[in-house]
């Protein structure tokens, strides 16, 4: 398990001079050629791994949350334990959570999916349980005076109303994770991570700037698309109150 | 648009338009607390007619009504729904069954006023076209305009808010109607407006319908028949509001329908209701419709030295005179026994 | 699970280097939230206080929640170069947003009908500052710089990449320590982290007045920057 770390091997620390602009060849600080040049075997690639360790992470992540806080909203007892556990490995740093996975799932994508699926479940299973909890005790009553039974109560009338807490708790979740996937590089060379610590090991900067920048462009428009999301899904939020 | 005859009854049992309801020795006891909630109350309320529980707070008398659709589960007792025992239906099944309004209404936020009112039709699976109508008509029934229909529930005021909630309740025509103070919190006009239409409402659909209070007026008001819980669930008195007006059946019932208990009596009947004393020569000074309420009359009377007044019909012609003597000695008339074949 | 009993060994082989770069880390840490903490709990406070600034205040988390911190502090590399006060700095601008937004939101959202009440009895505006609303504040107050402090000690074991001591430089190191090593110094950033989350959260619930503690128990850290559900949805 002691192989060479992944980014040892990355990207040769020379840039090729041969094919570099002028702006390459003088190691500005920053290259748009270089990006240019580049976007196709180094960004893009990257770019969609990142994207998919996100997805992955996300998605999963949800379900596993999901699942805790509908258990959780019929027995409120499970509550604290699940916010205990899922808090600790919220709290345990990213780089030091990659790194003890590695003994059980070695240096892989698994790992790294993981570690980043843990740091989404606090959050998700949180504000999915806020959600379902800050339904109002008279549409309950009412719901249940009308003869909708247990079922058709959380899935035509709570979790409806839980969606702007749901969507909220994806929100956060979502950026940090793009945030968070980058420290995946540790274990595995994968995602936006690989080029930003390539970056790092040269001192052409281009690289590390790029897709620095990429990775908080996908944060913001993700979260933009949730926002849109909720606002397709919740049309009665933003209704102008009479009173 | 006549909506009387359009509603049909709908589900797996086929009620009439209007179901009797029937408590036999209900008594409901929670694990843990030191008496029952309520204790061996026993009460029928005949079909169409509007029982009204009131009582002092703890008195047990949303209890009693929640248990009317198993929101609560009885401890012993018998809840006979048109002859058949509720405790044999399956919850959700017998709860469509029957309206449900509560004070706070619970309108879905989420959904539009339409969708709101349609929600029991559609658990009971009616086509399209039909909640679409039904819908249509229960806004027109309880005088909203359908261009409502469309919009959500926050979107609209208090009293607005409270009319759905009964055209919710009815969507389905249900046989009985449970109301838990319904009007309890909107203002007190509003509310006037409220119970009037809600009286004028059930002149046209004729329902069974428990209604709960904590206000004496407003069930004398509404009600075809009072019953008056005290602490621990206990029924005090059940009688129509004439009769318990004149007749309290101990201090407690006397007490809490209050020391001006004749004057609420005399609000219940009208000039029309009563024998009026000839015209005979001196003319008296005022005059009064024949519409207005003992009560009110008595008042002019006070005001203008107590002297007759003539009482005219709706043209001005007169039909008779009425005298303090007069309206006393209507409340000393026995009120009327209940008819119960009445219709 | 031979790979997790090196790593003890490990530990209690080096626990010399490992001190002193323990301490290097909470240097490091502490200095970033100090930083941070003069200048966004002023800020925030005054702002919350005035009823100004919602949206930078209430976004600015939501968009430092979205800088990668691997990718902020190889900016910062790149523009600042290597060393301490350089990933001191990156580390001021990650805790900066959270801690801005819980001050913000706190003083922001105390009971308008305390205030009023305040005002209406005569307290000058900074009298009503100091003795209503920084004490109802407190507590969230308090769950932002926890927050943001966990955040910095995690965040801080990335400095190895920019030339900053810290725990990580065991971490990112593997030619070096080999894995028992990497594992050790691993545990040893999540015992710190963990430590600090229940350190702040006792302080979080010793500035709380009595009367505004919730009954839940082992509240986790409070995730601000969005309609926050825990706040409005329990009563």
């Amino acid at each position: 398990m002691t192989g060479p770390l992944p980014l040892a091997a990355a990207q040769p620390v020379i840039p090729d001079f041969g094919r570099g602009s002028t702006c390459v060849r003088d190691n500005g600080a920053f290259c748009w050629d270089w990006v240019s040049d580049h976007w196709g075997d180094t960004l893009r690639p990257a770019l969609m791994q990142h994207l998919q360790l996100t997805a992955i992470a996300i998605v999963l992540g949800f379900a596993i949350a999901f699942v805790l806080a509908l258990a959780a909203h019929r027995r409120g007892r499970l509550t604290t334990p699940v916010v205990l556990v899922t808090g600790l490995l919220y709290t345990i740093p990213s780089l030091a959570l990659f790194q003890l996975l590695v003994p059980f799932t070695g240096l892989s994508r698994t790992t790294a999916e993981v570690a980043l699926v843990s740091y989404t479940l606090l959050i998700l299973f949180r504000n999915t349980l806020a959600g379902l909890a800050g339904v109002p005790e008279e549409v309950r009553d009412a719901a249940r005076g009308m003869g909708l039974t247990q079922r058709q109560l959380l899935w035509s009338v709570e979790l409806p109303l839980a969606l702007p807490a749901i969507v909220a708790g994806l929100r956060i979740a979502t950026v940090t994770v793009i945030s968070l996937a980058t420290v995946a590089v540790f274990v595995v060379n994968e995602g936006l991570g690989a080029p930003i610590y390539a970056g790092l090991q040269q001192t052409f900067k281009t690289e590390l700037i790029a897709a620095g920048a990429l990775c908080v462009a996908l944060a913001l428009i993700a979260d933009g698309l949730l926002v849109l999301l909720q606002r397709v899904l919740t049309p009665w939020t933003r209704v102008a109150r009479s009173r | 648009m006549n909506s009387d005859n359009t509603a049909q009854t709908e589900g797996p049992t086929a009620y009439p338009r209007a179901a009797s309801l029937e408590l036999r020795n209900v008594s409901k006891q929670y694990p843990g607390a030191s008496r029952p909630a309520i204790e061996d109350l026993t009460l029928t309320v005949p079909a169409g007619e509007v029982c009204v529980l009131v009582g002092p707070s703890g008195c047990g008398k949303t209890t009693a009504m929640r248990l009317v659709n198993r929101m609560i589960v009885l401890t012993s007792g018998k809840i006979l729904l048109d002859g058949a025992s509720v405790m044999e239906r399956k919850p959700p099944e017998l709860r469509r069954e029957i309206g449900y309004v509560i004070q706070q209404i619970g309108l879905f936020p989420h959904l539009t006023i339409a969708d709101n009112i349609a929600t029991v039709p559609r658990l009971l699976g009616w086509e399209k076209d039909r909640v679409a109508a039904r819908v249509q008509e229960l806004l027109a029934l309880v005088q909203l305009p359908p261009e409502l229909a469309d919009r959500y529930p926050a979107q609209l005021s208090g009293g607005q808010r409270q009319r759905v909630g009964v055209a919710r309740a009815l969507a389905a025509d249900p046989p009985l109607l449970l109301m838990d103070e319904p009007f309890g919190a909107i203002d007190p006009i509003a509310r006037a407006r409220l119970q009037d239409e809600l009286l004028q409402l059930q002149q046209r659909v004729k329902k069974t319908i428990v209604f709960v209070t904590h206000d004496i007026d407003e069930a004398i008001k509404l009600g075809d028949r009072i019953a008056i819980l005290r602490e621990g669930g206990v029924l005090a008195q059940y009688a129509p509001p004439d009769e318990l007006l004149a007749a309290p059946a101990d201090d407690f019932v006397a007490q809490f329908v209050g020391v001006d208990r004749g004057l609420k009596r005399l609000a219940l009947s009208r000039l029309v209701d009563v024998e009026l004393l000839p015209l005979n020569g001196d003319h008296a000074a005022g005059t009064v419709d024949v519409q207005t309420s003992l009560r009110d009359a008595a008042s002019l009377m006070l005001a203008d030295g107590n002297r007759p007044l003539t009482v005219v019909d709706g043209d001005g012609k007169p039909l008779g005179q009425v005298t303090l003597e007069l309206i006393s000695a209507a409340l000393d008339r026995h009120p009327p026994a209940p008819d119960p074949s009445a219709p | 699970m031979n790979d997790f009993t090196d790593a003890f060994r490990f530990i209690a082989d080096n626990t010399a280097l490992l001190w002193t770069l323990t301490l290097d880390h909470l240097a490091l840490s502490g200095a970033a939230v100090g930083i941070a903490l003069a200048l966004a709990l002023p800020l925030g406070v005054t702002l919350g206080h005035v009823h100004r600034g919602s949206f930078v205040s209430i976004n600015v988390s939501n968009v430092g929640r979205a800088l990668p911190s691997l990718a902020l502090i190889s900016i910062g590399v790149a523009v600042l170069g290597i060393g301490f006060v350089n990933v001191m700095v990156a580390l001021v601008v990650l805790a900066f947003p959270i801690m801005l937004t819980n001050a913000y939101v706190a003083v922001e959202s105390v009971d308008q009908d305390a205030v009023e009440a305040a005002r209406g009895m005569g307290m000058k505006p900074h009298e009503v500052l100091w003795k209503v609303e920084l004490p109802l504040a407190l507590p969230l107050i308090f769950a932002g710089i926890r927050t943001a402090v966990v955040y910095v000690i995690a965040t801080a074991t990335l400095a190895a990449v920019a030339g900053a001591h810290s725990l990580g430089d065991i971490i990112v190191d593997q030619a070096t320590y080999r894995l028992p090593g990497v594992l050790g110094a691993a545990i040893c950033v999540a015992v710190l982290a963990l430590l600090a989350e229940l350190l702040f959260a006792g302080l979080q619930r010793a500035v709380t007045p009595r009367a505004l503690r919730s009954e839940e128990r082992g509240a986790p850290t409070v995730l601000l920057g969005e309609p926050n559900p825990e706040r409005t949805a329990r009563t």
